[in-house]
């Protein structure tokens, strides 16, 4: 440190880090706002439209704020306009989604955890080739096993059913869910599972009395992941199910494009905003745990 | 009739081999050691004793019953481990009958024995809490009683202070060792730690790449180490090992380093076979604590050495001397002051050298 500087040069760089401090803090919450507005924008125009009614929509532009809360389009996207043939609404593939989904993720969670738990805790010969093959399936196409797929789902009687795409989400959800609960097993310590064995616990219940109660983070980590894949998914919907047994996705699709005299934008949007809120509650729900479980591999004891 | 008795067992992982034909006897109420550096299957060996490993060859037998097909839980063993293992999920007293539930134990004495044992560690105000809310020696405590209250036949424990702080490490490593004075049940304790081997095991048995260096009394392992391995793990710093020749004449047996003008007599060395000593390339070894400052006994030896190098610690220091273009290293307590690169004189006590084949590196 040279010696010529004196308290008063020190007092200026200090002002002068001060206001860099300042200026850089500005202009992070300028771009944080920036893309905040973003992502928000797409959101607040679908709100705004489906709260509108058809003559306003018409009349007035993107971002103008409804004249009054008008839920009829909502109720409209929901339960329908109650005239027989040709009136497409939500409410029968709302619940199609609900009956494949919950199904689905509750299965491929409980089999990612087992087959997790038996590649990390019960190791034998060549499994970690099994782990590979198992890794390999998350970067098969979709649209590749499309054709395979259907031809087994019509030699096992189940195309164009909810079981159906059950069978398909578990198989398919298998190779990440296997993925996340080996990368979480893996830091449990393996002497757990000694000591259980030495106290005589067999196979199935070190898993449900040792692992299964210390993998809360990981389990809602796949079951987040799993429902927003399965409840998003359209490509498996759309080839594997029509008609009464579709779900919300592909109604939503049937719905906006079949539309047959005007477009209904409001009840459109409405629509669109009842199929995405599943998604958005569990987010809510488990969101902390879910940055959590992302976060935190070590479970120290 | 050995409480533990291992019969020319076998172990390898693929092609490395983890254990070479090790055999192996404990009495009852015995404390083994297996002590050796981090490698040497001494941890594969406890595993399998605890039925955890597989063995390729060989077998175990616990109060001469053959245990090698048995499960680890009808073995009559108890484990401790390094990083303790408690059940995350269970509170303490939970984590302690685990092991007495899976045995279908009848109620009214799984709680008089989660009682005794808690009040024996006093770990009996604990029993309500999560293992993350104990500290590092409660948990150890809590560890060693969910071993006791199966009241096993014996105990296994791996490495288990190697997670403490030095302090907290001697305490525990007391109270172990009170633990097997009071209960006089019979104890494998895995180490890589000899403080820890010398001052708990009755037995130590020193590993190596898989072999059994010795298997003995602490005592013997440090007086009369078998070969060059044990004469060199044991001890701190270890022990000297001084390269040269035997000379034989008229009975009257000397030992010279390479290129000294002096020789050690050392007649009164046991060897375990007197033939052909003369010109015998050995080690001469002796340790740093028995290179004296002043005469002791009239078994003592006198040689002029010049000090390279000192290291102060406290208590005591150690001084590297040059002999003959070898290093020895001597340990005196610090009150004595030694000058750097000036003769000094030294004896070196006779009655505790050990003398090793330089080929074999076996003790002669």
């Amino acid at each position: 440190m040279q010696d010529n500087l004196k308290a008063s040069s020190y007092r200026d760089l200090e002002q002068k880090s001060k206001y860099t401090n300042i200026f850089l803090r500005w202009f992070l919450y300028f771009v944080l706002i920036l893309f905040a507005s973003y992502f928000i924008f797409p959101l607040y125009v679908m709100l705004v439209t489906s709260l509108k009614t058809m003559e306003e929509i018409r009349q007035g532009t993107l971002l103008t704020w409804p004249s009054s809360l008008n839920f009829d389009s909502w109720l409209v996207a929901w339960g329908g306009r109650g005239y027989g043939a040709g009136d497409t609404f939500l409410r029968p593939y709302f619940w199609n989604s609900i009956k494949m989904v919950v199904p689905a993720v509750f299965f491929s969670t409980f089999i990612g955890a087992m087959t997790g738990y038996v590649l990390t805790k019960w190791r034998f010969k060549g499994d970690q080739w099994v782990f590979l093959f198992l890794l390999f399936g998350c970067f098969i196409p979709f649209q590749a096993i499309l054709l395979p797929m259907a031809r087994t789902l019509g030699v096992l009687g189940i195309s164009n059913s909810v079981i159906g795409l059950v069978l398909v989400h578990t198989v398919y959800g298998i190779p990440f869910t296997t993925l996340f609960f080996r990368n979480y097993y893996v830091s449990v310590p393996t002497e757990l599972v000694k000591a259980a064995r030495i106290d005589g616990a067999g196979f199935f219940k070190i898993f449900f009395k040792i692992l299964l109660p210390i993998s809360a983070p990981i389990i809602v980590v796949t079951v987040i992941w799993q429902f927003t894949q399965i409840w998003n998914d359209f490509l498996f919907g759309s080839t594997f199910s029509f008609g009464e047994a579709a779900p919300i996705q592909v109604a939503l699709n049937n719905m906006v494009l079949s539309s047959t005299s005007v477009k209904e934008y409001n009840v459109d949007m409405a629509s669109a905003i009842i199929a995405g809120i599943p998604t958005l509650i569990v987010y809510v729900l488990a969101g902390k745990y879910f940055i959590r479980g992302l976060t935190s591999g070590a479970v120290k004891g | 009739m050995k409480t533990l008795k291992i019969e020319e067992l076998s172990k390898n992982f693929g092609s490395t081999e983890v254990l070479r034909k090790i055999n192996l006897e404990i009495d009852e109420g015995n404390f083994l050691v297996l002590l050796g550096p981090s490698g040497c299957g001494k941890s594969t060996l406890l595993n399998i004793i605890a039925g955890l490993e597989t063995i390729n060859e060989g077998n175990v037998y616990i109060d001469d019953y053959n245990v090698s097909k048995v499960e680890p839980k009808d073995r009559n063993i108890a484990m401790v481990f390094q990083s303790y293992a408690l059940y995350p999920s269970m509170n303490v007293g939970e984590n302690m009958v685990f092991g007495l539930k899976q045995a279908k134990t009848s109620k009214e004495k799984i709680q008089q024995q989660l009682e005794k044992v808690s009040k024996f560690l006093q770990v009996d105000a604990l029993l309500e809490r999560k293992p993350s809310q104990l500290s590092g020696g409660q948990r150890q405590r809590v560890a060693i009683g969910r071993a006791l209250v199966r009241e096993p036949r014996i105990f296994l424990f791996d490495e288990p202070l190697s997670n403490l702080d030095a302090k907290l490490r001697v305490e525990m490593r007391r109270e172990i060792k009170k633990l097997h004075q009071q209960l006089k049940t019979t104890v494998v304790y895995v180490t890589h730690d000899q403080t820890e081997a010398m001052s708990l095991g009755t037995k130590i048995a020193i590993m190596n790449h898989g072999v059994i260096q010795q298997n003995d009394t602490p005592e013997n392992i440090y007086n009369k180490p078998s070969n060059t391995f044990v004469a060199d793990f044991i001890g701190s710093p270890s022990m000297n090992l001084i390269k040269g020749k035997l000379k034989e004449k008229s009975n009257n047996i000397t030992f010279a380093a390479e290129g000294s003008n002096f020789d050690i007599p050392i007649s009164g060395y046991k060897f375990e076979n007197t033939s052909q000593l003369d010109g015998k390339e050995v080690y001469f070894g002796i340790r740093p604590e028995h290179i004296h400052f002043k005469s002791s006994n009239n078994e003592n030896f006198e040689v002029n050495l010049k000090a390279d190098l000192s290291e102060y610690i406290g208590h005591e220091q150690i001084i590297t001397f040059n002999y003959v273009n070898q290093e020895l290293l001597a340990k005196f307590p610090s009150t004595i002051k030694i000058e750097l690169n000036k003769e000094t004189k030294l004896y070196f006590d006779l009655t505790q050298v050990s003398l090793f084949d330089t080929n074999s590196k076996e003790r002669l």
